[in-house]
């Protein structure tokens, strides 16, 4: 279970978190959601250690992870999706799914290439091409990729259907409904709601580095005041 | 009269064919949404319309003259403003500096040595600000903007030479539904008033459906399909290679009064 | 013919060596990005280890090859030790602070090496087995230099499958790309990047050893080869190992040819060719536009005038200047002229960096250009002072014109690079043609007019002239042309989708930065009566660069401060005996200390006091 209490983060003397508490139980599914800016992207950054002026308490598994370097973040078993995909371009899909590899562990699903060659069919096909030789889609597909082969237990995925036609949305949705069933939690930021609604079991709002909402997608349709208010759909 | 003429743009890039035979026409006032999947060539489309990627064939026409081979700062000068899918400001300068340097470029005086740039075109340049409502923000430094108030910026700085055509790659992507209804709506009100020709890419299905004219689809760099919203929706071969089962966005069927 | 053959293969001798080295440069900067100076260092010191290890233990063959082995290791681990301690710091650190931090290493590693191994040269003992020649086609070639043609591409192969079959290959593949993406996969970069580092020093180490039995061991060799070093990486594209090894080859074949018909073309050749390659391929051979994933910069303020305060002490500050012969001892005015000519020379530096965004290694070449021209105008057209100071500046402009139009084609390290070429050009011609610019002897004898002879009224002139120069260049930083400028370096697509012709600008520019800069050359040229070729030279650029970095690069008045920190700093230091130590020593602190420079620092000190005193007053 993922817990973070109280984080805030800046960059260059601008703050960008305010005190941002939520958690993510294992097998769920949240939606980040907010206005660009609202600071959905430094709230994982923040997480995952990459983010070097924060203060607050990131707690995974019990465990405080809050100053640790990314890799060990990592290591406990928290991956990340960042994006913009950041697909190493020179590389080619193989060599980027190696750069990803970690051993398996007990407590997560355990990913071979063979594994995720059937979840992502057009990766097998381009296995051989250089990253920079994807389609955005397959880009986005390759990151999702990269970042299982290191067995992690909770993905973090940052704004994963953002460029991508809707078709290719669709089909990650699929992909998304197939990893919770395997059993993998995930925080999921978004900007397309509808999206969100699809594979969400729960939403987060936040705004100005607060979390301004936190509950299910039902109360939340229920008040449509929260909705226009911090999302204006 | 057609503001931009466009006929059979062709490109391959080390023999994939990334654009084969692409035709079409802007009418003047006319708000046209380029979509197609990732990878189908919009974005190379858009490039050669604007003058960073030379077409192997076809041409391109504005009011009358021919824009293939023209470099990309000639054919701002020209009258084609243009918007990026990431925001290029000048970060180190002010929003109302920004403004300025852009009047000052249509003015043809950034050789000179020894004014002080801070005090050039200031009236128009607020006005510029005024339009899209950001006079507030004038001497804000840029680097310390919001996205959407960075997007809105780069409207008033296209619009600084009074274009007559407006490019926008991917004007609302990164943006919140909410600052996408709003810049676009924005946008839709001044190309109303200045009589502007707009063409856009957009992913965001809600923006393309509430605000084009007109939609153009590609597919693996050739024109599929050409038409309005409806016909758009209601294509099979488009639904099929690029708008799914319309299960992620809004699919209501309104559509912009054209 | 033969003879021909013969010529090739000694082209293809050198090659390995200079690939040696260049390839543990690129793939330090592939990894780490950063562009390290000091790699001619880890040469020498492979080098020295090596001769010290060879003579000692006299073992033969076993022993020749042991050394060579055991010099390289040594010279990694070095590479470590400065990697885990200092390089470390800065990888976030802006390139100038990278760079400047290397060559900090150079000037301590130097006076090291002199400690410990004292100043003469060392004739390193032959290959044992290997100390013959054999006849190919009648010509004699060394048995070793064909040793060195196997040894060249054996590594280069080494090094493939290392980075292409290997888990550790792959990478650091992929940190050469996206350092941070690879640490939230899980891979300890820092480790990696230590490696990395170790091996490129490791590289270089054995190109030092391998030199041995070739030519003499001296405390020269550091930035004669790194010269030729940055040249290889940069035509063979910089992070490609394969396109160092194609450059070397390229450079040092065609190099053994050219100096059968001009013997003194090996101090330009490389520069040429490199010059040739970056127009007709703008990344090099093998090269390719670097990731955007660097180090975040942090935004920059707009630009402001002076507050009135600010003008008020500037005012006093100026006025205390020029009263200063009035009370000042005759040494102090020597000092202030330093100093007016240093903040010069930084304050165009810094205009070209900080105002365009051009990052130049090579600055010194128009401060040098406009020396030289008024020493030649003194000495072969009998021009007075006046006259010839005029040539000065105008012989920095010219000489910017022509080598900016190669370099505002480039940017980042590719521009830095070229202009560092273009420095070492002309370097190389002033210090070979003898019969024109004296050579290493100079141009003596270029003095001041005679009512302008005593320290106080040259002083006046050296004010008048300088404090100029700086009036100009500040005005035009505030001016649409400098707007346009600094407009370029936040975004050259917004720069030309505003219809701005950005590369003429910058050529615009860069001609005006030269031109400044050769103002401060003649100014120095007739303070001290001669010039010489170090007036050109990697290290007086360097100056410039530290000096800017001093000051802070974000600020106009930050080269002024700089220079003026540089100055005293020079002027007390160079007294000391091991001074080039102690100068290292003090540029390494301030790069870790101080990364905003000493008018960064002076602002961080106040608004900490400002703070403590608010919060003193809440608390009463």
């Amino acid at each position: 279970m993922l817990e973070v209490s109280n984080l805030t983060a800046s960059y260059g003397g601008a703050s960008i978190l305010n005190g941002i508490s939520l958690e993510v139980r294992n097998d769920q599914v949240v939606a980040l959601l907010g206005r660009n800016g609202a600071g959905k992207s430094t709230t994982m950054k923040s997480i995952m250690g990459l983010v070097r002026q924060k203060s607050g308490s990131v707690k995974y598994d019990g465990v405080e992870v809050m100053g640790r370097e990314s890799y060990l973040i990592c290591r406990t078993g928290l991956g990340y999706v960042p994006e913009d995909r950041r697909v190493f371009t020179d590389l080619t899909v193989e060599e980027n799914l190696e750069v990803g590899r970690r051993d398996a562990r007990d407590d997560a699903p355990v990913w071979t290439i063979e594994r995720l060659y059937e979840l992502f069919p057009n990766l097998k096909e381009r296995r051989r091409n250089l990253g920079k030789q994807l389609s955005g889609g397959e880009q986005q597909m390759l990151t999702i990729a990269r970042t299982l082969m290191g067995n992690p237990k909770t993905i973090l995925l940052d704004e994963p259907s953002e460029g991508i036609a809707p078709v290719i949305v669709e089909q990650m949705a699929r992909v998304i409904a197939q990893l919770k069933s395997e059993g993998l939690s995930i925080l999921l930021s978004e900007q397309n709601l509808h999206f969100a609604r699809l594979v969400c079991d729960r939403a987060c709002i936040i705004e100005k580095g607060q979390v301004r909402y936190d509950g299910t997608f039902a109360d939340l349709d229920a008040n449509p005041d929260i909705s226009s208010q911090y999302l204006a759909v | 009269m057609n503001v931009l003429e466009v006929r059979g743009l062709s490109k391959s890039f080390g023999g994939i064919q990334a654009v084969s035979d692409v035709s079409f026409d802007l009418g003047e006032g006319e708000f046209l949404a380029l979509i197609g999947p990732n990878g189908a060539g919009k974005t190379t489309c858009f490039n050669m319309l604007n003058g960073y990627l030379k077409p192997d064939r076809g041409s391109v026409k504005l009011g009358g003259r021919e824009l293939i081979g023209v470099k990309p700062r000639r054919i701002w000068r020209m009258g084609v403003g243009r918007t990026f899918q990431i925001t290029e400001t000048f970060r180190s300068m002010t929003v109302l500096e920004n403004v300025q340097m852009a009047l000052i470029s249509h003015h043809r005086e950034t050789g000179n040595l020894f004014s002080r740039a801070t005090r050039m075109h200031v009236d128009k340049a607020m006005s510029l600000l005024e339009t899209i409502s950001m006079a507030d923000y004038a001497n804000r430094a840029c680097s310390e903007l919001a996205y959407g108030d960075l997007k809105r910026l780069e409207l008033a700085v296209a619009l600084a030479h009074e274009p007559k055509l407006l490019l926008m790659d991917e004007p609302t992507a990164g943006m919140a539904p909410s600052e996408r209804i709003a810049l676009m709506a924005l946008t839709a009100e001044i190309v109303a008033r200045e009589r502007l020709s707009v063409i856009f890419t957009e992913h965001d299905m809600d923006v393309v459906f509430a605000h084009s004219h007109r939609i153009i689809v590609l597919n693996r760099g050739e024109l599929i399909a050409e038409g309005t919203g409806d016909e758009i929706r209601a294509n099979p071969h488009v639904q099929e290679v690029y708008l799914g089962g319309g299960t992620v966005f809004e699919n209501t069927g309104a559509t912009a009064d054209a | 013919m033969s003879f021909y053959f013969a010529q090739l293969l000694t082209g293809l001798a050198n090659a390995s060596s200079l690939f040696l080295i260049s390839c543990g440069l690129s793939i330090i900067f592939g990894v780490t990005r950063i562009v390290n100076f000091a790699h001619g260092s880890f040469y020498m010191i492979g080098a020295y280890v090596a001769y010290s290890t060879i003579t000692t233990l006299d073992f033969g063959i076993l022993g020749f090859w042991g050394g060579v082995i055991f010099a390289s290791i040594v010279v990694g681990l070095v590479g470590l030790l400065v990697e885990v301690t200092i390089l470390r710091r800065i990888y976030h650190a802006p390139e100038l602070f990278q760079l400047v931090a290397t060559f900090g290493l150079v000037l301590i590693i130097q006076d090291l090496t002199l400690a410990i191994w004292g100043p003469q040269d060392y004739l390193g003992p032959r290959a044992p087995g290997l100390d013959r020649a054999v006849r190919i086609f009648g010509e004699p070639i060394p048995e070793y230099d064909l040793a060195l043609i196997v040894i060249g591409p054996l590594v280069l192969a080494a090094i493939w499958v290392l980075f292409h079959r290997t888990r550790w290959g792959v990478l650091v593949r992929a940190a050469t790309q996206d350092r941070e993406m690879i640490g939230a996969l899980g891979v300890n970069q820092a480790w990696l990047f230590s490696a990395a580092f170790m091996l490129g020093a490791f590289l270089a180490g054995l190109g030092g050893a391998l030199q041995v039995p070739r030519e003499s061991v001296n405390l020269q060799m550091d930035l004669s080869v790194i010269g030729q070093a940055f040249v290889v990486v940069v035509i063979g594209g910089m992070g490609s190992v394969t396109g160092a090894f194609v450059a070397a080859v390229l450079i040092s074949v065609l190099n053994a040819f050219a100096v059968l018909l001009f013997p003194q073309i090996s101090l330009v050749l490389p520069f040429l060719v490199m010059a040739v390659v970056l127009i007709v391929r703008p990344y090099g051979l093998f090269g390719k536009p670097g990731s955007g994933h660097g180090p975040a910069a942090e935004p920059e303020q707009p630009m402001r005038l002076m507050s009135k305060g600010e003008a008020g002490l500037l005012a006093v500050f100026v006025a205390l200047l020029a009263l200063s012969p009035l009370f000042a001892a005759n040494y102090t005015m020597v000092l202030l002229i330093d100093l007016l000519v240093a903040t010069l020379f930084a304050v165009s530096l810094h205009f070209l960096m900080g105002v365009g965004g051009m990052v130049s290694f090579g600055h010194a070449a128009y401060f040098g250009l406009g020396a030289y021209a008024a020493a030649l105008g003194v000495k072969f057209l009998g021009l007075g002072m006046i006259p010839a100071m005029i040539l000065g500046p105008i012989a920095g402009g010219l000489g910017a014109l022509l080598f900016g139009w190669f370099c505002v084609r480039l940017s980042g390290v590719y521009l830095a690079m070229l202009t560092l070429a273009a420095a070492q050009i002309l370097w190389g011609v002033t210090f070979q043609w003898q019969e024109f610019t004296g050579g290493d002897d100079g141009i003596l004898g270029v003095w001041p007019a005679s009512w302008a002879k005593s320290n106080q009224a040259y002083f006046y002139v050296a004010f008048v002239l300088c404090l100029g120069g700086i009036w100009l260049l500040q005005r035009v930083a505030h001016s649409p042309f400098g707007y346009t400028l600094r407009g370029g370096r936040d975004s050259a697509i917004r720069a030309e989708a505003i219809g701005i012709n950005l590369k003429r600008h910058q050529w615009m520019g860069f001609t005006l930065a030269g031109a400044v800069a050769g103002l401060a050359g003649v100014v120095f040229a007739f303070s001290k009566g001669s010039v010489f070729p170090d007036t050109l030279a990697i290290s007086k650029s360097v100056d410039g660069l530290v000096m800017v970095l001093l000051g802070g690069i974000h600020s106009l008045a930050g080269p002024i401060l700089g220079a003026g920190v540089f100055v005293l700093i020079e002027d007390w230091v160079t007294k000391l005996e091991f001074w080039r130590f102690i100068f290292g020593v003090i540029i390494l602190v301030v790069v870790l200390a101080a990364p905003d420079g000493v008018a960064g620092g002076v602002s961080r000190l106040r608004g900490l006091f400002s703070r403590r005193t608010k919060d003193g007053e809440a608390a009463q």
